[in-house]
């Protein structure tokens, strides 16, 4: 036989009988089959593992440091990943695989897909590991234990109203700028938004709808192709701030930012300044700081008393208007620069 | 893979239908292994073959030398089965063959040598060797799994190299080790092997250093010991006067001459091809 | 027959540069292809099994299986068509097309499970046909061929599921997801499956004629064709089969997640296309081990794994695949130019 065909039976034989021995001989340490902690009181350290949508858009970010700073003042050990991209559920499938054979006691995640990660969800609840949906629901609902989240239609709702009052007596061409279709998050804004105004789905006011993903530059596509189609749009309401300052550069290239409103969703650091310099009138702050410290806290309760949390928890929302208007709760630019989240 | 034993050599030989050339002629007429007859290709307005004939006689090396453009690689392609000529015909130990490609042709006994060597260079010498005629195992491993006899293929492999006098000695080194005049023999010893009537070689020694054009001829020469006549292009007129029995000089699409080399000078053949001088052959 | 060796004096060419006794056998093992990526991913997995305790159980070892399966079946495809010095760019894509399409049949179109999954196997090996008729008889670069075609089926992706992820398998679509016992541990089948694909495509691509004829199309097809093979009916073939694997792709895709969704697929072309690489296989084709895929596959799942099991930020992933990347294919070429 040749040194060649020996040398690669050699390495043949090496790789299986290393992954055989791994299989079977090393079945005794902590296998990912029924994983049933072991952390009654605080024998062993507590780990939490947190999964987001994607690791670049910022609202993300936030919350992953809102987790490690709760992780940290709670003592427990943080584990995080995220998927490649908005959508990406094969990503977080993996993400939560590895988690629970990493031994978290629970795992917080933000879904990409509500639908596609709900079977993998309840297979982790039933390998023992308590979970906690943060900002979007899965689909159905109780595949989490628990959703932490803004109440999205009030998110909508507060800045239809406020929008409703701003251009009152006017008649207004709206520009809807959506997330992306069936996603909960983007249809309970968007529908919160026309309850708040006071208009139908359909509502002839109602001049042009297209997805953003949530993103700044297809926000700007989007805003670009609505104004071709109905120049005279006065109104905008935008899912979230990335959309909202994509929707002003696509206006402001118009040389229409002074004569269009905009209002949007989110809270950030960034958007609140873009607020204050009168790039949009209003804007619903949520609190992603609150959803991650929230849920650490919840799962450090379970690890330590076996109580899993429950239903749903309104992490709150609150509107921010620098100019505000008589009749409109609101609060100032002020409040929003202490309370704003990201850097 | 028998092959006729007469040496050319020896015999001062005279197709039966060409006309008399410069040298002395003798009466004997010996059937031509491959014969072509007014071969005609037209590509558009461009005439590359106009009326050419061919004869190889057995157990020759016939070279055929023509400036660019005279229709030297249509008509190996033509005799390859690479090309189908508009009109004229090829016969094959007398009898008219048709070739529609070159697997026809390699059908038929003829084996070719291209330019390029058609080898892969990342495959070892036996898998080049048997690139297309891969033995397989016997019985059940061959039939239903198709599993390749790679032993038996190298053996051979190297017996086939070994009658050649190619000094290589594992078949399983990767053409691209081999230096161009070892790949060379890689390629002739591949048409040697499974040739049954001739084999053609395009341009053996282009790119060659002096050393290794000294091999290949060396090797040509085995080739027509096994008994194979050979048809060799080429414009190397050192190796041609050195190696070729006679030498049959193509112009403007049509031989004009079949020359002897001992009998002319490389020069005159030269001129011949160039058109400077007359050849010796009628028209027609 | 006469033997190996013995030129005769007069007449020999000179020999080939010997193969010393001492260096052969050493000379032999360093010229495996795989030798590279195999101690990669050996090193990888010293690394980790040192740097968690977790990471060397019987559990994760399958369970970093299970996650490079899908990866894995696109990879045996990918390999194939690098091999003929092709590439496709569409696997992932007519991966998720191919599995909207089983798992809309099998749901909302009310066939027998085993025929949707047959249909969405023949959907994504009509994609391959596609894919090598256009780059053999229409002969366009496969980069480009590929690159129409991940759109195409992209958008028929999307236009077929509406954007909508299919839920409420038969059990039979996700039968493959389920495990087994080995010893002490609980084995995937679909994993099995995978590495019975890469051990059958090891021995058609090293035993039969085919595959060999397969790897000097990727080094000269101009041989290949001269040596009367019909060049062009073996690429779509390829293709083809190719296109087949990545439906094989699509149905331990929907094993493992449950669902039937029209997001995925978005970066499994190059995920495939990096295993490929990582293994030794060389872009160019005609070089390299399809194992080689195999142990760049779980090299990239065993990174992952490990990094996510020792805390650190996924990001580093990314990372260190790309270096691995850049390395695998310097070594490549190093090794080639020693060759010569």
């Amino acid at each position: 036989m040749s040194s060649r065909f020996t040398s690669k039976a050699i390495t043949a034989l090496a790789v299986t009988a290393g992954l055989t021995v791994g299989l079977t001989a090393c079945g005794s340490g902590g296998s990912s089959s029924a994983g049933s902690g072991s952390g009654s009181g605080g024998s062993g350290s507590i780990t939490v593992g947190l999964i987001t949508k994607t690791e670049t858009n910022p609202y993300f970010v936030t919350m992953k440091k809102g987790a490690q700073a709760e992780a940290a003042k709670d003592g427990v050990k943080l584990l995080t990943a995220a998927g490649a991209y908005d959508g990406d559920n094969s990503g977080q499938v993996t993400a939560v695989q590895n988690m629970i054979a990493a031994g978290v006691k629970g795992i917080l995640i933000t879904p990409s897909d509500p639908k596609a990660i709900a079977p993998t969800l309840d297979r982790a609840r039933q390998q023992g590991v308590v979970v906690i949906a943060l900002d979007t629901p899965p689909d159905p609902q109780n595949s989490a234990d628990a959703l932490f989240a803004t109440n999205n239609t009030t998110a909508g709702k507060l800045i239809g109203q406020f929008a409703k009052a701003k251009t009152a007596g006017k008649p207004v061409k709206i520009a809807m700028l959506d997330l992306a279709p069936g996603v909960d998050v983007g249809v309970q804004r968007h529908d919160g938004f026309l309850a708040g105004f006071g208009i139908a789905e359909g509502d002839p006011s109602i001049v042009c709808a297209a997805d953003t993903g949530g993103d700044q530059a297809k926000g700007q596509t989007a805003m670009e192709n609505c104004l071709q189609k109905a120049p005279d749009i006065s109104l905008v309401y935008s899912i979230n701030e990335p959309a909202a300052m994509g929707a002003y550069q696509a206006l402001k290239a118009a040389g229409k930012d002074k004569s269009v409103t905009i209002v949007t969703i989110d809270g950030s650091c960034t958007g609140v300044s873009a607020l204050a310099q009168g790039e949009f009138v209003a804007d619903s702050m949520q609190y992603p700081l609150k959803m991650a410290s929230l849920g650490v806290d919840a799962v450090m309760t379970f690890a330590k008393t076996g109580k899993k949390p429950s239903g749903y928890t309104d992490t709150g929302v609150n509107l921010i208007a620098p100019t505000p208007i008589a009749g409109i709760d609101s609060k100032d630019t002020a409040f929003g620069q202490s309370n704003c989240w990201g850097s | 893979m028998t092959a006729q034993t007469t040496k050319s050599s020896d015999m001062p030989a005279e197709s039966g239908g060409a006309a008399a050339g410069q040298a002395g002629q003798t009466v004997q007429s010996v059937e031509p292994v491959l014969e072509a007859r007014g071969l005609v290709k037209r590509y558009g307005h461009v005439t590359a073959l106009d009326g050419c004939d061919l004869e190889l006689l057995p157990g020759e090396i016939l070279a055929v030398i023509g400036d660019n453009g005279a229709g030297k690689s249509s008509l190996i392609k033509a005799l390859s089965g690479a090309l189908t000529p508009d009109s004229g015909e090829l016969l094959l130990d007398g009898k008219a063959v048709r070739f529609h490609g070159p697997a026809d042709a390699r059908r038929a006994g003829i084996e070719t040598v291209y330019q390029d060597l058609a080898v892969a260079p990342a495959l070892d010498i036996a898998s080049n060797l048997f690139l297309g005629r891969e033995k397989r195992r016997k019985g059940v491993l061959g039939t239903v799994f198709r599993m390749l006899d790679r032993d038996r293929m190298q053996s051979e492999a190297a017996g086939h190299m070994a009658e050649l006098k190619i000094g290589i000695r594992s078949m399983k080194q990767a053409v691209e080790t081999l230096s161009g005049g070892q790949r060379q023999g890689v390629a002739v010893a591949r048409s040697a092997a499974f040739a049954r009537h001739v084999v053609i070689m395009d341009e053996p020694t282009a790119a060659l250093g002096v050393k290794e054009t000294g091999m290949v001829l060396d090797l040509i020469r085995q080739v027509r010991e096994r008994g194979l006549p050979v048809v060799l292009i080429s414009h190397d007129m050192p190796a041609v006067f050195d190696v070729a029995d006679r030498v049959h000089v193509q112009r403007l699409g049509r031989r004009v001459a079949v020359v002897r080399p001992g009998e002319i000078e490389m020069s005159d053949a030269v001129a011949i091809m160039t058109g400077a001088a007359p050849g010796n052959l009628a028209a027609g | 027959m006469s033997s190996v060796t013995t030129p005769t004096a007069e007449r020999a060419a000179p020999a080939a540069p010997p193969a010393d006794a001492a260096g052969s056998r050493l000379g032999a093992l360093l010229r495996v292809p795989t030798l590279g990526p195999l101690g990669a991913l050996l090193l990888a997995c010293l690394y980790f099994s040192f740097a968690s305790d977790r990471f060397l159980t019987g559990g994760n070892l399958s369970l970093i299986l299970q996650q490079v399966m899908v990866v894995g079946t696109l990879a045996v495809g990918q390999s194939a068509i690098i091999l003929t010095a092709g590439i496709d760019l569409s696997n992932g894509a007519v991966m998720a097309f191919g599995s909207i399409v089983m798992t809309k049949l099998a749901v909302a179109g009310g066939l027998p499970a085993w025929l949707a999954i047959a249909a969405g196997i023949g959907v994504c090996a009509l994609f391959g046909a596609v894919n090598g008729s256009l780059v053999t008889l229409v002969k366009l670069p496969p980069f480009i061929v590929t690159l129409g075609t991940l759109n195409i089926a992209m958008a028929l992706t999307h236009i077929t599921s509406k954007e909508q992820t299919v839920t409420g398998l038969p059990t039979v679509l996700t039968k493959l997801g389920d495990t087994f016992p080995l010893g002490q541990t609980r084995v995937t089948y679909g994993s099995v499956l995978m590495l019975v694909l890469f051990a059958v495509a090891w021995y058609v691509l090293r035993h039969t004629a085919a595959g060999r004829h397969l790897y000097a199309v990727g080094d000269n097809p101009d041989a290949v064709r001269l040596a009367g093979v019909d060049v062009r009916r073996q690429l779509i073939t390829v293709y083809t089969i190719a296109g087949a694997l990545y439906g094989i792709a699509a149905l331990l895709l929907v094993a493992r997640t449950g669902v039937g969704d029209p997001q995925a697929g978005q970066t499994e072309n190059l995920d495939s296309i990096t295993a490929v690489v990582l293994g030794g296989i060389s872009l160019f084709g005609g070089r390299g081990s399809i194992v080689g895929a195999l142990y760049g596959a779980l090299l990239v799942g065993v990174i992952r794994n490990g990094l996510q099991l020792t805390g650190v930020d996924s990001v580093y992933q990314i990372l260190i695949t790309g270096i691995l990347v850049i390395a695998a294919v310097a070594v490549d070429q190093f090794a080639r130019r020693r060759r010569k």
